[in-house]
């Protein structure tokens, strides 16, 4: 088995990558995840496999995505530690790379509350920090938590998450220093709506060196209506839609909102790729993944190498 | 001190419907501070048990009384000669001390009519929040005397997380987050370095998670 | 003033309405009282500063233990008066004399066990 997947490799070779999300099903479909998959195929360099995204069951993302493994896409599987003990993590770390994924993306996790089983028992036995940690032990170190022997270790290329638009700044640059000391490679943000801040971070994480260490790739949304960015801009936690793009989205005509949102995003990747230190986009076009290719091939970065 | 809140009334008159000789017993301490079963409380809710058995239609004897603990048996001793005479007795002593009166006083039915919550503090007048676990492994001097396990709802020993919005936590916006908080000290303090340390992996073990827990002293047993 | 007020109401006499704990309330309408209305003085004028501020608080939370219970909220009131309006008081007493007459008796008196 290539130790490498896709994903790392295109990040090895200097290029620009392209990600994009994809979420599994309420239900034993994996059709569902299939279709998805072959929207994205050959866009995206790799997908992103939500890990029960909000708090609310869905298909396990280690499962889904063994589903598109098989399909010839590379996942990146996602692992939170709301639902599980350090136990069934590194479990789940040696079936995931035993079944071929490559890549594993480190995050909290939403908290039960927001989900369909509030009165879940809340986990947390590690934190995304530790479970960085934990990988990188696993796979260098040949060790477990416990210390005892992993034979054979993982090959896994570790991943985690920051929001780089979400006062106050320096924490988060601190946080993803952090992170990157813990083992990670490459780091997805939050999507990014306001540039000003985003490139505020950046200066930060430049001076601190860490785009040297870590891979940093933007994460963008399309945004398909002005009831969606009014949603993100209140309802989401760390999202920071400017008003300026809500007022772009009004200043069209309603059939023709979509198609703004689409713009602003192309727009808005067209200026990440400008920044030193961005290796690459993560689309997360929520429930829209149809729109991905559009968006891949108008901001040039199609076809994928 | 440990915080509760009593049960919602129709719980405990559902509770209370076998029996018809009461005893609401309250206890002096942390229940009395958190005003749910201190003397005052008993009277109260004894007083409403008895008219709804009335408009019920339920001949019933609700007597009241308040110990100084329910967790230490030299207290419980107090009821040994009275307690033969009630069918049940409703406590509204934290879990503690409805189990310990329970496991001294086996042959009468002993009745939970609080819910404990949380070991806290008071915030000021009629307002406590939650401070500890009672993880077994203090960690309050890394963290700057913010308990990461308790005020933080994800128990992050390395955040703040994602979620972290203008200093409050992702599931109350009336929640400060634990994390926003402990940075703060950190930099008051000039100790930023503490900061970017990654803490390790905690040893669940000396927590509830290591199973149900007991203390010994040897130099103290009599 | 001389100024008549309903016979079924009993006037118990407080230094201020702030001595008025839950207990006592909810005692009255065991004994069989149909509604018990707390008057203390208008905000801002206690004597012992916020003793009718915590009166009313009480109450509030008293309509709560009432409902529950089966009694109904709307058998305990707190009014606010001047000593100086004598007016104001009678026309209190008649108007909730009247909300309980409304209401009828104490469901604990309809019952007997």
């Amino acid at each position: 088995m290539s130790t490498q997947g896709n994903l790392e490799r295109v990040l090895r070779s200097g290029g620009f990558v392209v990600t994009a999300e994809c979420g599994p099903p309420r239900g034993v479909a994996p059709d569902m995840i299939r279709k998805k998959g072959e929207m994205l195929k050959g866009y995206v360099d790799a997908v992103n496999v939500t890990d029960n995204q909000t708090a609310v069951v869905r298909m396990s993302s280690l499962a889904s995505s063994v589903i598109l493994k098989d399909m010839g896409i590379d996942p990146v599987m996602q692992m939170v530690c709301r639902d599980r003990n350090r136990i069934a993590i590194q479990s789940d770390v040696l079936g995931a790379a035993a079944l071929g994924i490559k890549n594993i993306l480190c995050l909290s996790g939403d908290h039960q509350r927001f989900g369909d089983h509030k009165g879940a028992k809340n986990v947390f036995d590690i934190d995304s920090v530790q479970l960085i940690q934990c990988i990188k032990g696993m796979r260098d170190d040949g060790r477990f938590l416990s210390g005892e022997e992993v034979k054979p270790g993982p090959s896994i290329f570790i991943g985690c998450v920051e929001n780089p638009c979400i006062e106050p700044l320096e924490i988060r640059a601190m946080r993803l220093a952090k992170k990157t000391s813990a083992g990670a490679q490459f780091c997805q943000t939050q999507c990014v709506f306001n540039l000003g801040s985003f490139e505020r971070w950046m200066e930060m994480v430049r001076q601190l060196h860490l785009h040297e260490k870590v891979s940093i790739i933007a994460g963008v949304t399309p945004l398909r209506s002005v009831g969606m960015a009014n949603y993100m801009k209140k309802n989401v936690p760390g999202m920071d839609v400017p008003d300026e793009l809500i007022d772009r989205l009004k200043g069209v005509p309603k059939e023709k909102t979509s198609e703004e949102g689409i713009r602003i995003c192309v727009e808005t990747i067209e200026r990440l790729m400008g920044i030193e230190g961005v290796r690459g986009i993560h689309i997360m076009a929520i429930g829209w993944e149809d729109v991905v290719p559009e968006i891949v091939k108008s901001a040039g970065l199609y076809p994928r190498p | 001190m440990i915080v509760a809140d009593r049960k919602p009334f129709d719980e405990i008159i559902k509770m209370l419907a076998p029996y018809s000789n009461i005893l609401v017993l309250g206890c002096n301490e942390c229940v009395t501070v958190c005003a749910v079963g201190g003397a005052k409380e008993v009277a109260i809710l004894a007083s409403q048990i008895r008219m709804r058995r009335m408009t019920d239609g339920v001949k019933t004897k609700v007597d009241e009384k308040t110990l100084e603990r329910q967790c230490d048996t030299e207290y419980l001793e107090e009821l040994k000669d009275v307690i033969g005479s009630y069918d049940a007795v409703l406590s509204l002593a934290c879990g503690c001390g409805v189990q310990f009166l329970g496991e001294r006083y086996i042959d009468t039915p002993v009745l939970p009519g609080v819910n404990t919550t949380f070991m806290g503090v008071t915030e000021k007048q009629g307002f406590w929040t939650e401070r500890c676990q009672g993880c077994g492994n203090c960690v309050l001097d890394r963290t700057m005397g913010i308990c990461p396990v308790t005020r933080c709802a994800k128990s992050i020993f390395n955040g703040p997380c994602g979620g972290s919005w203008g200093g409050k936590c992702e599931i109350d916006k009336d929640l400060p987050c634990a994390w926003h908080l402990i940075i703060e000290r950190y930099k008051e303090r000039g100790r930023m370095d503490a900061f970017m340390e990654i803490i390790p992996p905690k040893d669940w073990s000396t927590a509830r998670d290591g199973g149900p827990r007991k203390r010994h002293r040897e130099d103290m047993e009599i | 003033m001389r100024i008549s007020y309903p016979t079924s109401i009993k006037i118990i006499k407080v230094p201020c309405t702030g001595r008025v704990d839950i207990i006592h309330i909810l005692k009255a309408f065991e004994a069989g009282a149909d509604g018990v209305y707390l008057v203390g003085c208008l905000e801002g004028d206690c004597h012992y500063l916020n003793g009718n501020i915590r009166a009313g608080k009480r109450v509030k939370y008293i309509k709560k233990l009432l409902e529950e219970t089966g009694i109904g909220s709307d058998r305990v009131s707190m009014y606010n008066v001047s000593s100086a309006e004598g007016m104001k008081f009678a026309e209190i007493a008649r108007e909730f004399t009247e909300k309980i007459k409304a209401l009828g008796p104490n469901p604990l008196k309809l019952i007997r066990v």
